[in-house]
């Protein structure tokens, strides 16, 4: 057991599950905070047969793991909000053609070159509305070692299940924390592998016709078929098309497919919920003070619990609307100025007693820092 | 055991981030007790004053950075001036008196210890001062076994490196002890 025992930073855990799930292509520019993913992946990628690239730039790495996963691998990419920024045209690419890939981005403060070596929280709503168009994507976070290795195994099958590009959302404090890691054995976390198509060679592969399931099964390109990808509107050739019933129903697809899927695809975390009348919701580093506050304050004998959401995008307003329901007050911690307390206040039966704990200064939020919002909420005072 | 929050600081280059990697990891892999270790990153991670934060728990850890420590380290005299004063009443307080001069009327266990010049005089290698150092603090706080600290070090060093960190190591453990008392 004790191989399976590893004392690692976020970052680690995140490599280590990537290789779990089957990592095939890694192309990055390496950038604070996330730049240990690509340095680990340069050493252990190659030892797994799989290919390691370092590009120019972000815009090149996040164009490298579209071309390698469309050629059958799973890919990858990490980086932080600078490198984001420079990825948005090429993932709205991988979401018009649905192609799967999974891109990291450990946040530091911003906008621009911002606080490279500080927590922030800032990109929430970037990586949700950060690619022009209508469109939906799945973003999932963590709070520790052992979760960021649970979601970014989730992430691969989220990817593959959904055909879609999925977005871990870490941030400085988890990247950077080391403790205690679990790996699982080969075989414990189920994996989601390619859905290839049976269509065999020499017959026509229609990339965009939906199995009665509605899944798209893929062929690796440069293989037995030949046939398009664009950015463009297509139909099930894969050819542009401006037909305004194939336009509509591509882009229903496009959302459909994910924000009809929400309550699978939240996952999230509960402590103490059962009898609060004071409801906490945070998520990555933020959840841990939040967490140390609810755990300190229910020595106390204080009825407070936390919500800690783990996919951040499609919101989980369902589990949300259902948590905060009667509760006296809810704050939200986060390390922005309010971009999950929106979602939260729209999700929320009473958005007036939903309330904002943050800190904006690059230093990451104390469950002291809660604990004044908390404590001015009910009226006790700072 | 009680949880214990350790803040090492000093400057680039002493080894203190790597002294409070192998204290947690010791800690977590070969006493399984829960661990956690941060430290500040940025400009002042090369030569200016850098900050390792540890938090050693038989309970699950929450939030990861240490506010008020247990024992706090302070290797250079700037990093004694920046961080003094977040020293918990009656705490540890340890210091090499080579780097550091330290204020009266600290309300702590004051362990100024010449491990600096302990080194030189019987080692001769400077570059294991940051485990004697290590040595030192569990002399003074069992917070795991100086053996396991040695488990960790075998799976980082070279043998003839690994016998240095030994000494050191030991040599520092016996200060520490002597300190304690």
């Amino acid at each position: 057991m004790s191989e399976q025992v590893r004392f690692v930073q976020g970052n680690e855990a995140c490599v280590e599950a990537a290789l779990y799930a089957g990592l095939g292509f890694f192309a990055g520019y390496p950038i604070t905070p996330s730049t240990e993913i690509a340095e680990l992946l340069a050493l252990k990628l190659p030892q797994r047969g799989g290919k390691f690239i370092q590009m120019e730039d972000e815009i090149s790495s996040m164009c490298a793991i579209i071309g390698a996963s469309l050629a059958g691998g799973k890919a990858m990419t990490a980086t932080s909000g600078p490198g984001f920024s420079l990825m948005q045209e090429a993932l709205g690419y991988a979401i018009m053609t649905e192609i799967p890939c999974v891109i990291v981005n450990v946040q530091r403060g911003g906008p621009s070159t911002g606080l490279p070596t500080h927590v922030a929280q800032g990109d929430v709503n970037q990586t949700r509305w950060g690619v022009h168009g209508d469109h939906s994507i799945i973003v999932l976070t963590a709070s520790s070692a052992q979760d960021v290795f649970a979601m970014t195994v989730e992430a691969f099958n989220l990817a593959e299940t959904y055909r879609t590009p999925v977005i871990l959302l870490f941030d400085e404090v988890v990247a950077h924390t080391r403790e205690r890691l679990l790996v699982p054995e080969p075989g414990v976390l189920p994996l989601v592998e390619r859905l290839t198509t049976s269509v065999p060679e020499n017959v026509n592969y229609h990339p965009y016709l939906p199995r009665e399931d509605g899944r798209l099964p893929m062929s690796d390109f440069g293989g037995i078929h030949r046939y398009n990808v664009t950015g463009l509107f297509h139909d099930m050739w894969g050819f542009p098309t401006e037909d305004p019933k194939t336009v509509h129903e591509l882009l229903r697809h496009l959302v459909d497919k994910i924000e009809n899927r929400t309550h699978i695809i939240a996952h999230y975390q509960t402590y103490h919920v059962e009898d609060a009348e004071f409801l906490i919701i945070s998520y990555g580093c933020s959840a841990r003070s939040a967490r140390q506050l609810v755990e300190d304050r229910r020595l106390r004998g204080d009825r407070i619990g936390l919500l800690e959401l783990q996919t951040l995008w499609p919101f989980p307003a369902h589990i949300v609307q259902q948590l905060s329901a009667g509760k006296k007050a809810v704050i939200v911690a986060e390390m922005n100025t309010g971009q999950v307390t929106a979602s939260v206040k729209a999700a929320a039966d009473d958005p007036d007693r939903v309330f904002l704990a943050n800190r904006l200064d690059g230093q990451f939020i104390t469950h002291y820092d809660i604990r004044n919002v908390l404590r001015l909420v009910q009226g006790k005072g700072v | 055991m009680e949880r214990c929050r350790i803040v090492f600081s000093g400057s680039g280059g002493q080894g203190v981030i790597t002294a409070a990697v192998i204290l947690a990891e010791a800690a977590v892999l070969q006493e399984h007790l829960n661990a956690v270790q941060s430290q500040s990153y940025g400009p002042e991670a090369r030569g200016g004053a850098t900050r390792s934060d540890v938090i050693l728990s038989a309970d699950e850890i929450f939030f990861p950075k240490v506010l008020q420590p247990n024992v706090l380290i302070c290797l250079t005299q700037s990093a004694y001036n920046k961080y003094h004063s977040i020293l918990r009443p009656g705490g540890v307080m340890l210091t090499d008196p080579h780097f550091v001069e330290t204020h009266r009327g600290l309300d702590a266990q004051r362990c100024e210890i010449p491990m600096y010049q302990a080194v030189l005089d019987q080692i001769g290698k400077p570059v294991v001062f940051n485990i004697c150092v290590l040595g030192a603090l569990l002399g003074i706080r069992p917070l795991v076994a100086p053996d396991s600290i040695l488990r960790v070090l075998e799976t980082r060093l070279p043998g003839d490196f690994l016998d240095l960190n030994r000494k050191a190591l030991e040599l520092g453990y016996r200060l520490g002890t002597d300190c304690a008392v």
